[in-house]
Formats: structure tokens, sequence, C-alpha cells
């Protein structure tokens, strides 16, 4: 059968069954198991409305816990387990072979450049355009094209960036425009910009940077817009200039949001793999953790480092999941 | 949207979300009252100045995938819109088409006939690929299969010889010249419609659009009804159940690929799409389900007493009154899932594209071609630019609706 033919197929079945899971699992509750009818009706009625809401969650949680619960519990135990020895256990011998990696600290130390880099000048630059545009009367324009990237698959970014550092040989016309300025300005020879260690990390990360600004910015944006005026206004009587209000009035209001803005973008940071991928394959000291953890997987094929790996990604996510579940369950009360 | 722009991007943050920006509304004088010319100007100024810097990368990409591969190696795409001098390798017309004039052989013609590059002009030219440059226009180049050519700088040429000229082609000659700028849908032709071409897009293109369909549709009525529960249906354990839900919205897909893979070879769905709809739609749903949640909650309690007093079921309100309400954010959730499933690399890595490679997706596709063909520019970026036009169409026509979507989402 044909992929496509395959794809309309498993979406009207899918839909169809969930539809019919629904009102099937309704129509037993209400007609047959509690029927709201007879010398218990009342009763009924109200057991029938507290088994309900589990009928509805049914398919959600189990896709839940089977997809994003169990595997966080899998792979703790797989990380504790050496898959040539049929998968017994080894202890932490996956985690000591993974420290005594020098790839693996390649990676930490990049990851951990990342995540100073990546939000902290995605955040400041969308905060710099949310307020620069805010005004502006073609700021929505602006904005719509500085979000754009948002739209491109991380692949599709690193071709053109590929493109923007290219090298073509000493002597020849350079077709990457960052070379093309370095000639011109007087280099020396094109470098290859992508071999050049240490610093390539951070032409890597300009990819990232010019994807999450357009993020930052839209809801920063919004943000700006949610204060009041008469804050500003009050300001500028007390005669503030626009430094002061930006920085003393504006920027303390939203501060919360920043911070959801900088986490975000953490979390991100902490799971990217498909530019270092794309561009680099963690070359020339480039590597970062979930491209390291990728390459145990499927390269070297050991299911035990790869998954110590991605406890350890786990392990850095794990403080924003705690603050998140906290600032929620804060909100519902 | 995706490991790829990140559903975690769009989590939490939804909540607050992009709100004013395109709701227009305020009016630009509003503010500083007493706001500089000067600073307008310098505002005005480096907004263009980050607006350029932000899509020149984007129109390097999509210019160069309207040039053939001399032009992008010839010269950086940015003198494309300008005339350069390129070094062209053309051929003269056959020898069958040789006249005989007297005690000589004749081939004459204009080199530029069959191009139509009229009113080019040739600098330099030559005869070997050695030495390209090694004659002015006018002069007169001996063959080294014998004879000679005369080439004018319009590219008109005259080849004569004592002997008849063989073989089924012309001799080669090099020329440099100014051309006019040019641009070509070659490449598109080359990458999506070319059945010969094994490394064309059409098939990857299908394919990641077969990927994509199911694994937007199926999470959307799962989790609206768990969204409904969760937002207007009383019973212990709800706070629980949302944090916990929330906490799944940060999990790093990267923890789920073993032990799923493992599962999936286990229970016999193996490498494929089912395992990929799979997939895509374990991991999008706490997105879904935190973003319907947060709507449906903040829909008027009004409409939903009403209804229950009226002796309408739960299952009534929910696909006759909630369900309808709830458009905004089920499409807002589309576009983001949509977005997210199109651009992601991993999970199709992982989950779909066996040894086969008959099931292989576009970002898989243009990955393949970075290692193979690094310097191809122009299949590069024509890849590139398939995969990127849609989500680019939906960012542009939809941008609108996401925004309300996720803005009504957040009114609590």
């Amino acid at each position: 059968m044909h992929p496509a033919v395959q794809g309309l197929a498993t979406i009207v079945i899918g839909v169809g069954a969930c539809l019919t899971y629904f009102w099937a699992s309704n129509q037993v509750l209400d007609r047959f198991i509690f029927p709201a009818k007879g010398p218990n009706a009342g009763r009924n009625i109200n057991r029938a409305n507290q088994v309900r809401p589990w009928l509805f969650l049914l398919p959600a949680l189990c896709a839940l816990t089977l997809y994003l619960a169990y595997p966080v519990v899998e792979t703790l135990r797989l990380s504790l387990t050496d898959r040539d020895q049929g998968g017994a256990f080894v202890g932490l011998a996956n985690y000591a072979q993974m420290v005594s990696e020098p790839k693996f600290w390649e990676a930490m130390r990049n990851n951990m450049l990342w995540l100073i880099v990546v939000p902290a000048v995605s955040t400041a630059l969308g905060l710099v355009v949310a307020q620069l545009t805010d005004r502006l009367s073609w700021g929505n324009i602006a904005k719509s094209l500085v979000f754009m990237p948002m739209a491109i698959s991380f692949v599709g970014a690193s071709v053109i960036w590929k493109l923007v550092y290219d090298a073509r040989p000493p002597g020849t016309e350079q077709i990457g425009i960052l070379n093309a300025l370095y000639v011109w300005f007087g280099g020396s020879d094109p470098q290859q910009w992508l071999t050049i260690p240490f610093w390539n990390n951070f032409l890597l990360m300009i990819v990232l940077i010019w994807i999450q600004t357009g993020f930052a910015m839209v809801i920063l944006s919004a943000a700006l817009r949610g204060i009041p005026e008469e804050t500003v206004e009050a300001a500028i009587v007390d005669g503030a200039g626009p430094m002061q209000i930006f920085f003393k009035i504006k920027v303390p209001q939203i501060y919360s949001t920043i911070m959801v803005v900088w986490t975000t973008i953490t979390l991100t940071v902490l799971k990217v793999f498909d530019i270092v991928f794309a561009m680099t394959n963690g070359q020339w000291g480039t590597q970062v953790l979930a491209n390291y953890m990728f390459n145990q997987l499927f390269v070297a094929n050991d299911w035990g480092v790869g998954s110590a790996a991605a406890i350890v990604i786990m392990l850095l996510v794990s403080p924003i999941l705690v603050w998140n579940v906290r600032e929620v369950r804060k909100e519902m009360r | 949207m995706t490991d790829t722009p990140d559903r975690g991007s769009f989590q939490r943050a939804a909540s607050q979300l992009i709100g004013g920006i395109f709701r227009g509304g305020r009016a630009a004088a509003d503010g500083f009252a007493g706001q500089k010319s000067s600073l307008v100007w310098v505002t005005n100024l480096s907004v263009i100045l980050i607006v350029g810097l932000w899509l020149f990368p984007t129109v390097g990409l999509f210019v160069s995938s309207f040039r053939t591969a001399d032009q992008i190696a010839s010269s950086g795409w940015w003198k494309s819109m300008f005339s350069a001098e390129q070094n062209l390798v053309l051929r003269t017309a056959t020898p069958d088409t040789q006249v005989r004039e007297g005690e000589l052989f004749v081939i004459s013609g204009n080199l530029f006939a069959e191009d139509g590059r009229d009113g080019t002009v040739i600098s330099v030219w030559g005869v070997s690929s050695r030495a390209i440059s090694e004659f002015e226009p006018g002069a007169t180049a001996e063959l080294r299969r014998g004879g000679a050519i005369t080439l004018e700088a319009n590219g008109d040429y005259r080849l004569v010889a004592d002997e008849a000229f063989s073989g089924s082609r012309g001799p080669r000659v090099f020329v440099t010249a100014e051309i006019a700028p040019e641009f070509t849908f070659e490449n598109y032709r080359l990458m999506l419609f070319d059945e010969n071409n094994v490394e064309g897009m059409a098939r990857a293109f299908m394919n990641t659009l077969t990927v994509t369909v199911p694994a937007t549709v199926i999470p959307i009525l799962v989790a609206a009804f768990a969204a409904y529960a969760l937002a207007w249906m009383d019973f212990p354990g709800r706070a629980l159940l949302i944090a916990f839900v929330v906490g799944l919205l940060v999990v790093p897909l990267q923890l789920a690929l073993i032990p799923l893979l493992k599962l999936h070879l286990n229970i016999g769905i193996g490498k494929g799409y089912l395992g990929v709809w799979l997939a895509h739609t374990g991991f999008g749903l706490p997105l879904a389900i935190y973003l319907l949640r947060n709507y449906m909650a903040g829909l008027p309690r009004d409409i939903i007493e009403n209804a229950r007093v009226d002796g309408a079921t739960e299952f009534q309100i929910f696909t006759k009154i909630i369900l309808p309400l709830s458009f905004p954010a089920l499409a807002s959730f589309a576009i983001l899932q949509f977005l997210w499933t199109w651009n992601d690399l991993l999970v199709a890595k992982v989950f779909l594209i066996d040894a086969t490679g008959q099931t292989t997706v576009m970002t898989n596709r243009i990955v393949e071609l970075l290692g193979t063909r690094g310097g191809n520019w122009e299949i590069l970026a024509t890849a590139a630019f398939v995969s990127i036009v849609m989500p680019l169409a939906v960012f542009f026509a939809m941008q609108r609706y996401l925004v309300r979507g996720l803005l009504a989402g957040s009114v609590k």
C-alpha cells in the first residue's frame, strides 16, 4: 500500500477509533453500569460522574505514560546495564566509562558555553528588538521578519549558515559572505571557519541565536505592551531619559517574563542536536551532549553509555522541570 | 517547534505569548511623549539594520537556488543582480555544418547563438583548459587537432582548416565574458520533477507529508478530551495530573529514544510510519493538553453550567459546545505540531528511516546531501528551499491565527 494512502487510512482509523472509544465508553457508563434511572438513579449519576473524567483521560494518560514517563525510568535502568553482557547490571560502569572519554568532557564544556551564550544573547537581542520596534509604524513587519526563522528547520538553518561560512580556495572568488568580507578587508587566505577550534562553537551558536531571537522578541514584545502606561508617563514627568525608562522602569516590570524566555531557550539549548549534527557532526571540537548521545547510540551502538548521556541531559533539565511544576501548582491555588 | 524549534520554546511561555505583537492596536506615537526626532531616526535605522541582517542569510540561499552551478561558483550571490565576469566553456558548431571555400574547410557562426545571450562581450579567450585567457578578441589561435580559429568580441567565430573537420562535436572554446544577470528554474526541475535523479527531493517531500499529517491530526482529539476533563471536571488528583503534564513538557526527547525503539522492535512495529506517528503523537501530547486545558479553562462558566442544567450530558457538552469554541486553540496547536513534525530530524532518524532509505524525509536527505555534495550549492540550496517553503507559507498565512489562539489560551 502506498504510504500516503496508509497515512490517510491511519487518520481515518485513528480519529474514528478515538471518537468510537469516547462515545461508546460514555454510553456503556450511562446506560449499563450506572443507569440514571431506577431506585438508585441519584447515586448512579454521581458515581458515573466520578468515573467519567478517567474515561476522558485514559487514552492520553496511556500515551503519556508509555511514551514519556516509562522511558525516563527505562533509560535510567538501561544506563546501569551493559548491552554486550546481555543487559546485566553493571552499576555505574557506563558512567565511569563516559567520564573517562575526552569527547564527553568536550561535549560538557561546549554545552556549558551554549547554555551561557545562547539564552543570554537571544534574550537580550529579543528584548532590544522588541523595544525598538514597539513604536515603529512598520514594527509589525519587522517583527514578522525577525520571527520568521522560527519556522525554518534546524537543518534548513544549518544549510543557510553553511553558505555564509563557505570557503573557496585562495585566489578564487569567495561565495561565502564571511570570507568575502574577510578577504575584502585585507585578510590573508580565506578561512575554513567551521574547523577553527573553540571559535567554531560560536559560529554554531549564531545559528540558534538567529532562530531563538524571534521567539524571545515576540514574547517580550507582548510583555512590554502589558506595562501600565502610567508608570512610564510618571517617569517621563520626573525627567527620566529613554535609557533610564527602559532599564529602570520597563525591564524590572517584565522581569518574570524575561526569566520564562530565558529558561525556555535554555531547554532548547540543552537538547540541541540537529545544528551540530548537520554542520560539523561534532568534529573540530564542537561536540555537544545530544549529539554525543546520538553517536553513542547509533554509531558506537552502545546503549549503556548512550543512556547515561541521556540521563545527564535529564539531570541538567530537572531544575527547570521542578521550577515549572512549582509555578503551575502555585497558579492552581 | 522543532530539537527542532522546539515544543519547549512554546510551552510555558505560551501563556504569555505573542500577544500584543500583531494586535496592532497601540498607535505609534504613544509612550515617549518627548521623543526626539534624532532618536526616531536612530531607531528606524537600527531596526532596518537588524531586519537586514536577519534576512540576509535566507535571501542568500533563496537567490542561490535560482542560479546555475557556474554562476554560484564564479561570484557571490549578492553580486547576482549585477552582470559579472564569468568563465564559460562553449563549443563551436558540429563538423557536419562545415562548408568548403576553395581549398579550405570552414565552420562559422556565433558561440552564443544557442544560449540566446545577445550582447555578451568577450574580454579574453583560449582554446586549452590550461590557458583560458591566452588570446584577445580578434586574435587567431592554432588548434591542436589542426586548423585555426578566429574569435571576435561578440562571439562570432571562423574555424578554418586545410583538411575536412571530423568527429561529432566542434572544438571547445574557453571564453571569459561579462554575463548579464540570469536566473533559472532548472535546479527546481532537477530536484523535484526529474525522475532519473536519485538525489531528487520529490519522494522525500511525499514522505515528510506522510509523516506530518497523521502526526498532527491524531494527538488533537486525544488531547482535547483529556484537556476538557482537566479543565471542567472535578475529581481527586486533578492538580497532580496537571503538574504531571507540565513536568512531561520539558522531558528531553533524547530519553525516549532507546526505550521506545526497543519497545517498537519488540512488539513488531519496527521502524516505519506507524512507529513515527505514534512517537510524534506521544511527544506532542503534553503541549497539546497544556495549551487546550488553558484555553478551555478560560471559557465562560455560564455556558457550561446552563448546558448541564438543560440536561446535556458531558459528552454532548464537549462535542457540541467545548470543541467548536476551542477551535482557535486547536488550530494553534495544529500549526505548532505541524511545524515541529515537518522540521524534525531526530525522531524520523530513530523511528522511521531504515536501511533501505525508501522512507527518508527531507531533513535527512538534506543532511545526506551536505555530506556528499558539500560544495554543490545549487543542489543544497534548492533542496533546503523545497523543505523550507511549506513551513514558511504556513507561518505567514496562519501567523495571526496562531497568535490569537495562543493569546486566548493565556487569558486566566
